[in-house]
């Protein structure tokens, strides 16, 4: 494990050594955030401790202890599906730290480029960085190759970067989804270093009720409206049933000509009134309180209820 | 005696208290946090500053672990200062965000325990506001509370400023930016109720308001008693303080 820690850590044995302050001649010039890809892969500090990991799960992870200081986002309902049309890809916008909700307003979708999307379940951090620094080796292999890089060797990129971290505490659940010469592709990339190619993928909390619907609708032949009204509808199923899922359901469509963002749809709203006049969307809210309006004595519609 | 094996754990940590609180307007930002500062029950301090100018149109506010922040913001201020003598113009705000994920990122695995609330003016003159977790994630926001009495600030702002859970009067609808006064003056109910119901919260209240270049919400702040200028160049945009008493219970 050691030795291991000390692969990503400038030199261990000098107390004062974040890698801050190795700064190359590079750094004076405009290479102000990502800079450090001039030295090749990113350094980071690792404390000066027996187990680095420990002193990590010590201070971070939520599970093992409630009242632990530095609370990384957890919770989230994310999904992406292949079919005729493409690739549906849909989150909720949830974030929590504990019971309290931080955050409403979380963008779970990475638009890594034009062509490519990520999407973000576990550490919000890790997601959102490892995805940006993918971004930057696509565009790489793009001049390098003077063509797109595929999903799948996008997907392998990110899976074969987090394995090399395995065990250092990095957690995330992803799906990198695009259109390439093959067409659609969804690949399911985590953490573990688990990397599946696949149809259909729910990751987070609230993956096992948006499977419920997601299974029950999904057909390859599935219309572009029939397929981005599953999408939502499955997250509005998680954020209705998953505490840790909820506030809005972001969708995105990708077709050939690279991903396309259909909407914000608020989970509430959906539940009382639907997402409104879009294609594919029936009339009136999901909610079955709301569907089964009039339908038995037991659920009477309002005008009859107050006479 | 026999010698048994011991376990010592590494606690480089404590939680000084506080609360940060930014909210973006049309053409303005508020950055604003309160100045005591705290370790368990006792105070340390009634004046550590907790919101620092980063450039004319940047202004950083920290919060957790003050020895952390203070250190953190140090090195923001290095880069951007480096910044300044290759390219001879400020960072853009939302490059200094982008450059805060990294900087956080770099000790994912040995994080300072800080909550970032970056506010300011985008290079399209908009009011900006970017909040981070200690070790990086972020996202542009118009308004966001963090610290101690982050739970009880920020259901206040999503009831005034987002107006959640209002219906407004029929034919009306509700306003999608708010002036600088009226954010200036939620800013200071934000205070005062927090520091009335959060024994970490008090003191006195430091407010800094970043103007876009020739807005018009200067009138706003033209009879504010005690503000203070902060702006370093002429005919861009404009830093002001302004500070307030807080209860001291």
């Amino acid at each position: 494990m050691n030795s291991f820690a000390n692969r990503f850590s400038t030199n261990t044995t000098q107390l004062h050594s974040p890698e801050e302050d190795n700064f190359s001649d590079a750094t004076w010039g405009s290479q102000a955030g990502f800079g450090n890809i001039a030295m090749g892969v990113p350094t980071f500090s690792i404390p000066d401790v027996a187990d680095p990991t420990s002193f990590l799960q010590l201070h971070t992870d939520d599970h093992a202890d409630p009242n632990c200081r530095i609370k990384i986002q957890h919770g989230t309902t994310t999904l992406a599906f292949r079919f005729q049309g493409g690739v549906i890809v849909a989150v909720d916008s949830r974030a929590t730290a504990g019971s309290y909700v931080a955050s409403g307003t979380v963008k779970k979708v990475i638009e890594i480029n034009p062509y490519l999307l990520g999407t973000m379940a576990g550490g919000a951090a890790d997601c959102q960085y490892w995805e940006t620094y993918l971004g930057m080796h696509c565009r790489l292999h793009e001049l390098r190759n003077r063509e797109r890089i595929s999903v799948s060797a996008a997907s392998k990129y990110l899976s074969n970067l987090v394995y090399s971290y395995k065990g250092m505490g990095l957690s995330m659940g992803t799906m990198i989804c695009g259109w390439d010469k093959t067409g659609p592709a969804v690949f399911y990339v985590d953490s573990d270093g688990t990397r599946l190619k696949g149809d259909l993928f729910s990751v987070g909390s609230g993956s096992t009720f948006a499977y419920g619907v997601l299974d029950q609708g999904y057909r390859w032949d599935l219309t572009d409206a029939e397929a981005q009204e599953l999408g939502r509808r499955s997250i509005y199923a998680a954020g209705h049933r998953d505490a840790f899922s909820g506030n809005s359901c972001n969708l995105y469509h990708v077709k050939e000509d690279g991903w396309h963002f259909i909407g914000n749809y608020d989970i509430s709203k959906l539940h009382y009134d639907g997402p409104g006049d879009v294609p594919g969307a029936p009339e009136g809210g999901y909610g079955y309180d709301i569907r089964v309006e009039g339908l038995s004595s037991a659920n009477p519609p309002e005008a009859a209820a107050s006479a | 005696m026999t010698q048994r094996p011991q376990q010592h754990s590494f606690n480089p940590y404590t939680e000084n208290g506080g609360t940060i609180l930014a909210i973006a307007g049309a053409d303005f930002s508020v950055i604003a946090g309160d100045t005591r500062q705290s370790e368990g029950y006792s105070i340390q301090t009634r004046y550590a500053p907790k919101v620092f100018r980063l450039t004319d149109k940047a202004v950083l506010a920290v919060n957790g672990f003050a020895a952390d922040g203070n250190m953190f913001v140090k090195k923001v201020r290095q880069r951007l200062e480096w910044y300044r003598h290759a390219h001879s113009k400020d960072m853009p705000i939302r490059a200094i965000a982008r450059l805060i994920q990294t900087m956080l990122y770099a000790r994912r695995f040995f994080p300072y325990y800080v909550y970032n609330i970056l506010g300011g003016i985008e290079e399209d003159g908009t009011g900006a506001v970017y909040s981070f977790d200690p070790v990086g994630s972020y996202e542009r926001e118009a308004c966001r509370a963090a610290g101690a009495a982050q739970s009880l600030m920020q259901p206040f702002l999503d009831n005034q400023i987002y107006f959640k859970n209002q219906t407004p009067a029929p034919g009306t609808s509700f306003p999608q930016h708010l002036p600088l006064n009226t954010v200036l003056s939620l800013v200071i109910d934000s205070f005062t109720g927090a520091t009335e119901r959060h024994i970490e919260v008090g003191d006195s209240l430091e407010m800094y308001v970043v103007l876009a270049r020739e807005s018009p919400s200067i009138q706003a702040l033209q009879n504010i008693v005690g503000i203070q200028e902060r702006t370093s160049t002429a005919d861009g945009e404009r830093i002001f303080v302004i500070r307030r008493d807080l209860k001291k219970d």
